[in-house]
């Protein structure tokens, strides 16, 4: 906690230092990583779909990482890190519940599926 | 903000402050915040996991490719990210103590999020119409699931906006007007960190299924 309250009533913005350039500069790393990826896909350039799928989400996160820190401001020293540490807590959660999920509903699929090719059926 | 008091006559070490100090009002309206986006942020994740498990059984009924249309979902992604600057914009005149600016660059983000919305509600409608209704398949109930409760946030965002945008009018750049400014731009730039998920997860990858 700091020791002086004027340098605690300063942090009314959150202690974030919005300036024109940082809002810049997002929406134009946004734009360029919207794009590519809405590209790679309506075109098709990358013949292979599982290759595509995996340059589209790298592109998704890397751009969720952007409006983190040029949007949202996310910093490690906001609000003293609470910030910070709810964000990895929620972070730890979400990976946890779409992992799993996914992960056990896939292996539930593989071995609920029915044995035989339906077309092969007379 | 007093130190903590400690007797030295005492020695004894104290573990709490002897006496509460005055906090500014709405001095941990922010943190506050920031953990309901979290919160919010989970219940996304719980819609996204119940669209990756759920997207791919269509139930002999209609696929992604043959109800998407990407081009549309890019015009729509582009109205939110412009909506995200324009929010920026408008952080930018309140910090220099313009109380017009920032009505005006509300508004403009408010006509983004509209368009966003219109064009959203079109492309359900059109779906709808071709018969895809939520009933149709599990992968249209959680895409509706997901979809719309975004679409859902985005217009409780403009409710919010538009009022901010009165009581900016009536009350103009008070530290509490400041405070919801803040916290609706976390809220406004949440929703389009959650969309990048839904057009990567739901739109492009549903594509290439």
């Amino acid at each position: 906690m700091s020791a002086n309250p004027h340098t605690a009533h300063h942090d009314e913005h959150g202690g974030v230092h919005i300036s024109l350039r940082g809002y810049l500069t997002g929406f134009v790393l946004s734009v360029i990583l919207t794009a590519i990826p809405f590209w790679l896909v309506m075109s098709g350039v990358i013949g292979n779909k599982s290759a595509t799928a995996i340059v589209v989400m790298i592109f998704a996160g890397v751009q969720i990482v952007v409006h983190m820190i040029y949007f949202l401001h996310m910093t490690s020293s906001a609000e003293e890190g609470w910030s910070m540490l709810a964000l990895i807590f929620t972070l730890v959660v979400l990976g946890i519940a779409l992992s799993g999920s996914l992960w056990v509903m896939y292996h539930l699929n593989v071995n609920m599926m029915p044995v035989h090719d339906m077309r092969q059926l007379p | 903000m007093t130190a903590p008091v400690a007797t030295p006559l005492a020695a004894e070490p104290v573990f709490y402050l002897a006496d509460e100090h005055a906090h500014a009002e709405g001095h941990s309206t922010m943190l506050g915040f920031w953990i309901y986006l979290m919160s919010d942020c989970l219940i996304f994740a719980i819609l996204f996991a119940t669209f990756g498990v759920l997207g791919g059984n269509y139930a002999a009924g209609p696929a992604p490719k043959d109800l998407f249309d990407l081009s549309l979902v890019a015009v729509n992604t582009g109205m939110l990210l412009m909506s995200s600057i324009t929010y920026g914009f408008g952080m930018l005149q309140m910090q220099q103590g313009k109380v017009f600016g920032t009505q005006f660059w509300l508004l403009v983000t408010a006509v983004f999020g509209m368009c966003f919305i219109g064009i959203e509600l079109y492309e359900f409608s059109h779906m709808i119409h071709e018969g895809a209704t939520p009933q149709r398949s599990a992968f249209l109930s959680s895409f509706f699931t997901l979809v719309g409760t975004h679409g859902l946030h985005v217009t409780f965002g403009l409710v919010w906006l538009f009022t901010l945008v009165v009581q900016l009018g009536i009350k103009g750049l008070t530290s509490a007007n400041r405070r919801r400014v803040m916290c609706l731009s976390m809220f406004w730039h949440f929703l389009d960190v959650v969309w990048i998920g839904v057009f990567t997860f739901v739109y492009l990858l549903g594509m290439l299924r």
